[in-house]
């Protein structure tokens, strides 16, 4: 009886999903963008393609993070060619430095507006336009409304979106899929080696759809994501801290 | 009806081309010169060099120990046929049928022309002084034949009428190299002492044959009028153009929609038929109180698709202002380009940046915001940082080169290089700490210095020392010193970006 129940309860969250624009895996259609440990936090344990991804960032080295974490979920979803479009109103990400995660600065359109309302309007038009990978736009702030409509425009075309909020300020409910959170965390070399070391991130999930939000910590390091595993890592810094003591 | 024909010989074109561009170069000897065999050979002069004894054919070396100040341009081959196809597309008011005649004359077949000129006098006048107006320096001869034209307009010394059926005896008295004869037959004719037309036109015909081929049969019989002569007459391009004129005026957007539509459906049928595709248009709305109101479109790439191009004015209807009402729409193509012919797909090809769906997005958000808000950046052979990536002309460009990754380079790049304060222990270290924005930063790890020397060629300044920086809470930095450390100078540090 009790399974019954939860075969009921199972199916019921698979409905629920379905209604709420998700679509269910097809068995080896996974789009793996390589998140490990991250992506089981999503509905289905997938990470979610064709949906609005929104991201806070409060500093702009927070937003260099962001931009480096996204550069690095785009390659794969590139990779079958399809060019990528990064709309904003003041953009200060270098193309060449792309290159490191994977992507092809060349491949990413850049549109450079003036006002903000225009960059709504960009990212909804690109965001129905089935040839396109993603579109990353930078916002200051965006309303449910206006959420909603960029949410609407991807569940036709499964374009991937990404939103960059650069003013967390005036955090509003909006309708994205995830929030995350990207912030650094200091490199970890080899032990007695000078210099700096892979990008390194905080990677903080405050919002699932439907998922389990989280915080893991990312490496970025030979071409693709590696989740540093929290004991390992407090191991070497408790032996540092005796060190230093 | 006879054929009548009018031969213009423009007998310094080039030079009085030049003259109508600069005309401070009226009264100075001039040349335009080619090189030819290693020297620099003269193939255009006017008639202030002229009379300095510099003709066309001589060395430009030469020219200049009779006039050392002798001005030389270089010409360009194939100039000449564009400047007479320009001309002979203007003339095209005065007859249909005009060819040119290389390298310098124009043929005007005006059979049935010159009485809508008030006769054939006011009319060559009437084209004679049109053109010398402009600036060239003109002959012209009116003939029943072609040959007979063009010989009397380079060698007539009386008028340039050739009544009907008597060019025979205009053509007496001139030399055969009127008959526009190869070089090889002029000399033999020159060696036999035959200095006129006069002289052999009333021989044999097969004695001419067997002495200088059918070559100069042929053009006596074309100067005579005994054969014919084909010409291949200018064909202008039609502009791309379509004109709705309505009945009632129209003061409504969707009436507006409506007759851009129509105006497309013709104007593309025609460009789908010659295989051509719209790069920019424009749209002309003649308002009932004469004012003209226009939108123009460009598009990235070339296409006839009606509803791509009506997405596009559909953006600028709401620009568009009615008031008392429209009562004339004019569409024009101004810039057209071949359109590839597609192979239809059976299967979606690859996915791109050429990709049709991509190409008319940008075409949307160009229509709305400016084609020069979209960026796309390809890598540059520049190492300093700011010259890196150059922008791409087009949306098919590749790089020619591959992105350089030896280098760090930041995710976020400062548009300027903000200034900030350092202490670093020793010269050529990594700071110990920088303030940025009221901040204080205390590097824990750091990596460099990666020197870029400034691009002296290209502007003058300090080198740049670049450092990666680590602080304690593993925020990344690109910071640099500009120049050489100095000792006292702690205000020479700069941030210039930020690492993921």
């Amino acid at each position: 009886m009790p399974e019954t129940k939860k075969d009921i309860i199972n199916e019921l969250q698979k409905n629920i999903l379905a209604w709420q624009g998700f679509k269910s895996p097809v068995t080896g259609a996974n789009e793996l963008v390589g998140l490990g440990p991250v992506e089981a936090a999503f509905p289905n344990g997938i990470f979610p393609t064709g949906a609005i991804h929104e991201f806070l960032n409060e500093k702009p080295e927070h937003a260099a993070a962001s931009g480096g974490f996204i550069t690095g979920l785009l390659a794969p979803l590139m990779q079958q060619g399809r060019p990528c479009l990064w709309v904003g109103v003041s953009r200060t990400i270098f193309p060449p430095s792309l290159k490191v995660f994977g992507v092809e600065p060349h491949r990413i359109i850049f549109i450079d507006l003036k006002r903000e309302k225009d960059v709504l309007w960009a990212t909804e038009e690109a965001l129905k336009c089935e040839g396109l990978a993603a579109v990353i736009a930078e916002v200051k702030e965006i309303n449910l409304t206006a959420s909603r409509r960029l949410q609407l425009a991807v569940e036709k075309s499964r374009v991937t979106g990404f939103i960059l909020r650069n003013d967390i300020k005036k955090l509003s409910v909006t309708a994205c899929i995830a929030r995350w959170k990207i912030t650094p965390l200091p490199s970890e070399l080899e032990k007695g080696m000078p210099g700096v070391g892979f990008p390194r991130w905080d990677v903080e999930l405050l919002k699932v759809r439907n998922g389990n939000p989280g915080k893991w910590k990312m490496e970025w390091s030979a071409g693709k994501f590696t989740s540093i595993i929290e004991p390992a890592a407090e191991k070497v810094l408790s032996h540092q801290r005796r060190k230093a003591g | 009806m006879h054929k009548r024909f009018i031969t213009l010989w423009f007998h310094h074109l080039i030079t009085d081309w030049q003259i109508i561009r600069k005309p401070a170069l009226k009264e100075i000897p001039f040349v335009f010169a080619a090189p030819d065999h290693g020297r620099m050979m003269i193939t255009s002069t006017h008639t202030e060099a002229e009379a300095q004894g510099i003709t066309v054919g001589m060395r430009v070396a030469d020219a200049k120990a009779i006039v050392y100040d002798l001005e030389v341009f270089d010409d360009k081959p194939g100039r000449n046929l564009k400047l007479l196809k320009g001309l002979g597309e203007w003339c095209i008011r005065y007859t249909p049928i005009i060819a040119i005649d290389a390298p310098d004359g124009l043929i005007l077949d005006i059979s049935g022309c010159a009485h809508l000129w008030g006769g054939e006098e006011a009319y060559l006048k009437e084209i004679v002084t049109r053109l010398q107006s402009k600036g060239y320096a003109v002959q012209a001869a009116m003939a029943d034949t072609i040959g007979a034209a063009w010989a009397i307009s380079r060698f007539g010394k009386t008028s340039p009428f050739v009544p009907n059926g008597e060019q025979a005896t205009a053509l007496l008295a001139l030399p055969p190299i009127a008959l526009r004869l190869e070089p090889a037959i002029l000399s033999r004719l020159h060696k036999l002492g035959l200095y006129q037309i006069s002289s052999f036109m009333g021989m044999p015909r097969s004695v001419l044959r067997r002495r200088f081929g059918e070559g100069l049969l042929l053009r006596l019989a074309q100067a005579l009028g005994k054969e014919d002569e084909p010409i291949k007459p200018l064909q202008p391009i039609q502009p791309y153009e379509e004109r709705l004129p309505c009945l009632e005026p129209i003061r409504t957007a969707t009436a507006i929609e409506i007759a851009i539509n129509r105006l497309l459906e013709n104007i593309c049928k025609r460009l789908q038929q010659e295989g051509k595709g719209v790069r920019m248009a424009v749209l002309k709305c003649y308002r009932i109180d004469g004012k003209i109101l226009q939108v123009d479109i460009g598009t990235n790439r070339a296409t006839h698709s009606i509803p791509h191009l009506f997405k596009l004015f559909e953006l600028k209807i709401a620009s568009i202002e009615p008031a008392l009402g429209i009562e004339l729409f004019i569409l024009t193509a101004s810039k057209v380009e071949d359109v590839p012919l597609l192979q239809e797909a059976l299967w979606a090809g690859k996915p791109g940046l050429d990709d049709l769906a991509v190409v008319e997005l940008l075409d949307r958000i160009a229509g709305k915001v400016g084609a020069d808000k979209i960026h796309r950046y390809l890598p540059d052979e520049h190492y300093w940082p700011e010259r890196s990536i150059k922008l791409a002309q087009s949306i098919l460009e590749k790089p020619a080169i591959t992105w350089r990754t030896d280098r760090p380079r930041p995710t976020q790049l400062l548009a300027r290089p903000e200034r900030i304060e350092v202490t670093a222990p020793i010269p050529d270290y990594p700071p110990m700490l920088f303030i940025y924005q009221s901040t204080r930063h205390p590097i824990k790890k750091a990596d460099g210095p990666e020197r870029i020397e400034r691009e002296w060629w290209l502007e003058a300044g300090e080198h740049r020392d670049y450092y990666v920086v680590e602080d304690e809470l593993g925020q990344r930095y690109w910071l640099f010193r500009s120049g050489h450390y100095t000792g006292d100078q702690s205000n020479q540090w700069f941030i210039h970006g930020f690492f993921a």
